[in-house]
C-alpha cells in the first residue's frame, strides 16, 4: 500500500475527530505507521472541523495532509472547500444529502446516505461517523475489518459497544453496496 | 511487556514523565498543552502522586520548585503566554538550583496570539527568558515517541545538573497522535539528585564537593534546617553581598552547564556524508524537513539535515565541524529566526539560507524544497 492522505471534514459536533482517530487507531493494530492531526480552534465548536490521518507502510515523515488521496464530506459547506481543493488522484465520498459542486476535478465521488443511515437504520444518528470510518474502510481496504471493529471498541465509551457495532455493518453494506 | 499504541504527543509526554518519577505536577491549563495537565490529574492518583490545578501559572512554578525542594520530581506545563508568566520563578529555580521540568508547547505569539496554531517562537525566550546570567538546558521533541523518551532525559538532566530543564515543545507534536511503543518491562536509565552524605557539610546547602560541579542535596525541611533564597548567596544559603561569592556563584551557574556539554548535548544528523546543503531544524518543523530531505535524495540531491535535540546547550561544535564539510546551510523553523541567530554566529564559511513562518500554518515539505533551491 503506498501512502494515504485521509482528510475527514464536516460540522463540529459530528465526530470527524474520533473518526479519524479510529482510523489511526485500526492502522496501528494492523501493523502501519500513522499521523494523525486535527484543526484546533473555534471552528471545532459547531462550525467548520477537518481532521486528517495519513496510513503508510513506511515511515512518516511530515504529519500533515498536503494532496488528499481521499476526502470524506459530511456537510456542503465542507464539500464546497475540501472537495473543490482536491487533486485528480482523490477519492471523495460525501454525503447523499450534498450537492456536488461542478468544479471538483477528483478522480471519483461516491455519494452515500451516511447520516440517514445512522439516523433511520442504525437509529442514532451520533453513530454517522462509525457507519463513515467503516464505509471508508470498505472503499479504501485500509485493514480488515477484525481490525477496525477492535479500533473502535478501544475509543468509544463502555456500555455504547452494540449501537456502535451496528454502525460499523451499516457502514460496511453501504461501501459493498457501491 | 511490549505494547504499540497510539498516543498523543502530550499524552506521551506524561507518560515518560511518570516512568521518569514525576510524581507532582502543578500547572494551569491552556492550549496547546491541556492534554499534559489532563492526563497528569488522571494519571498521578494512579501512581501516588499528586496533581494541583493552580491559580495560575506564577503559582504553578512555585508549587513545583517548592515540591522539588522536599524531593520529588516535578513537572508544569503551559504555552506562550504561561512561559511568559513562569519566567521569575524559572529564575529562581535556577540560582537555588532546585531542579524541575516546565513543558512549554509553543504556539504563535507574541502576547495570547494565536492560541491553536503551531510556533517554535519562544526558543530564545527558553534560553533567556529569565533576567541575568544563568544556564539552561531546552529539549526538543520531534515525534510522540520522542515526547516519551526525551522527557525521562529532561528529568535526568534536571536531577543530576541541579537545574531547571525546558521541554520546548510545539503544537505539532504536541496534538500528534502516532504510534508508539511503550515496553513496560524495558530497564531505562533514570538518574536521581546526589543526596549529601558528609555529615560536616550537610548544613551548608550550597557546599561544592571537590571535583564535583553541582552541591549534593539535603531535603529541605529534614534533620537540620537551612536557608533558600533568590539573592546571591554562600555555601551556607544565607544572603551575601560579597563579589568574590557573586562572581563564583554565577560562573558556577554557567560553567555547571559549559563544562559538559558532551554529556548533556544531543543531536541527530542524516544523509550529512556527501551533503552540499544541510538543513537545520528542530522540534515538529523536522518532520515537513524529513519528507523533504527524502524527495531531494529521491531525486539524486546532496542534502541531509542536522537537527539539535537539545536546543540549549546549542551542539555547537558539531555544527561547526559539519559546516566546514558542506557548501550551504538552510535554517528552517517556525518564528522569524531564532536559531538562524545561533547559526550565523557559529557558522562562517557557508551560504546561509532561512526559511521562517509566522502565520500560523505548518512550514510544507515544498516550502523547504524551494528554500534549498534558493540557496543553491
Amino acid at each position: 500500500m503506498s501512502k494515504m492522505e485521509i482528510r475527514l471534514a464536516g460540522s463540529g459536533g459530528q465526530g470527524v475527530i474520533l473518526a479519524t482517530i479510529i482510523l489511526a487507531e485500526a492502522a496501528i493494530i494492523a501493523g502501519k505507521n500513522t499521523a494523525q492531526s486535527q484543526s484546533y480552534g473555534p471552528e471545532a465548536r459547531g462550525g467548520m472541523c477537518k481532521a486528517e490521518v495519513i496510513v503508510s507502510d513506511e515511515q512518516i515523515g511530515f504529519t500533515k495532509v498536503t494532496h488528499p488521496t481521499f476526502l470524506l464530506a459530511l456537510t456542503q459547506a465542507s464539500l464546497n472547500k475540501y472537495g473543490v481543493e482536491a487533486g485528480e488522484d482523490c477519492v471523495i465520498l460525501a454525503d447523499s444529502t450534498l450537492t456536488v459542486p461542478e468544479a471538483i476535478k477528483a478522480k471519483k465521488v461516491y455519494s452515500l446516505p451516511i447520516l440517514d443511515t445512522a439516523k433511520t437504520e442504525v437509529g442514532k444518528a451520533f453513530t454517522a461517523n462509525i457507519v463513515a470510518v467503516a464505509a471508508i474502510n470498505g472503499i479504501l481496504k485500509l485493514v480488515s475489518k477484525e481490525d477496525l471493529e477492535a479500533a473502535v471498541l478501544r475509543q468509544i465509551p463502555k456500555g455504547t459497544e452494540e449501537i456502535n457495532r451496528k454502525a460499523l455493518h451499516a457502514g460496511q453494506k453501504l461501501a459493498e453496496n457501491i | 511487556m511490549k505494547n504499540k499504541v497510539l498516543m498523543q504527543g502530550n499524552e506521551a509526554c506524561v507518560e515518560g514523565a511518570i516512568k521518569a518519577g514525576m510524581r507532582f505536577f502543578a500547572g494551569y491549563p491552556i492550549t496547546p498543552s491541556t492534554e499534559i495537565a489532563e492526563r497528569s490529574a488522571v494519571r498521578l492518583p494512579q501512581v501516588g502522586g499528586k496533581f494541583i490545578q493552580m491559580e495560575d501559572e506564577i503559582a504553578s512554578m512555585a508549587a513545583i520548585i517548592g515540591a522539588s525542594a522536599v524531593g520529588t520530581k516535578t513537572m508544569t506545563a503551559t504555552s506562550g503566554p504561561g512561559f511568559s508568566l513562569k519566567q521569575e520563578n524559572i529564575g529562581y529555580a535556577c540560582i537555588t538550583e532546585i531542579p524541575c521540568v516546565i513543558v512549554d508547547v509553543q504556539r504563535s505569539g507574541p502576547s495570547t496570539g494565536l492560541p491553536t496554531s503551531p510556533s517554535q517562537g519562544d526558543v530564545m525566550q527558553a534560553r533567556w527568558g529569565t533576567h541575568g546570567d544563568h544556564s539552561i538546558i531546552a529539549i526538543s521533541p520531534s515525534s510522540v515517541s520522542e515526547c516519551y523518551n526525551l522527557i525521562i532525559r529532561a528529568f535526568n538532566l534536571a536531577e543530576k545538573y541541579r537545574t531547571p530543564v525546558i521541554f520546548l515543545m510545539d503544537e505539532i507534536v504536541g496534538h500528534l497522535r502516532e504510534g508508539i511503543e511503550i515496553d513496560d518491562e524495558q530497564e531505562v536509565e533514570i538518574i536521581e539528585r546526589k543526596m549529601k552524605v558528609r555529615p560536616d557539610v550537610l548544613h551548608l546547602p550550597y557546599h561544592v564537593n571537590e571535583g564535583e560541579d553541582v552541591p549534593r542535596f539535603h531535603l529541605t525541611g529534614y534533620d537540620i534546617r537551612y536557608n533558600i533564597t533568590g539573592l546571591v548567596h554562600a555555601e551556607d544559603g544565607f544572603p551575601s553581598n560579597s563579589n568574590e561569592v557573586a562572581h563564583n556563584l554565577v560562573t558556577r551557574l554557567m560553567k555547571k552547564i559549559e563544562n559538559n556539554v558532551d554529556d548533556i548535548v544531543e543531536f541527530e544528523q542524516k544523509y550529512c556524508d556527501d551533503a552540499e546543503t544541510v538543513i537545520v531544524c528542530y522540534g515538529g518543523t523536522a518532520r515537513s524537513v524529513m519528507s523533504a530531505v527524502e524527495e531531494l535524495r529521491a531525486k539524486g540531491e546532496k542534502v541531509g539535515y542536522f537537527r539539535p535535540i537539545t536546543v540549549w546547550p546549542f551542539p555547537e561544535k558539531q555544527l561547526k565541524a559539519l559546516s566546514s564539510k558542506v557548501k550551504n546551510i538552510v535554517v528552517a523553523e517556525h518564528n522569524y529566526g531564532q536559531i538562524l541567530l545561533e547559526v550565523q554566529r557559529i557558522v562562517k564559511d557557508c551560504k546561509i539560507g532561512f526559511v521562517g513562518k509566522v502565520d500560523g500554518t505548518v512550514i510544507t515539505p515544498a516550502e523547504i524544497i524551494k528554500a534549498v533551491e534558493e540557496v543553491k
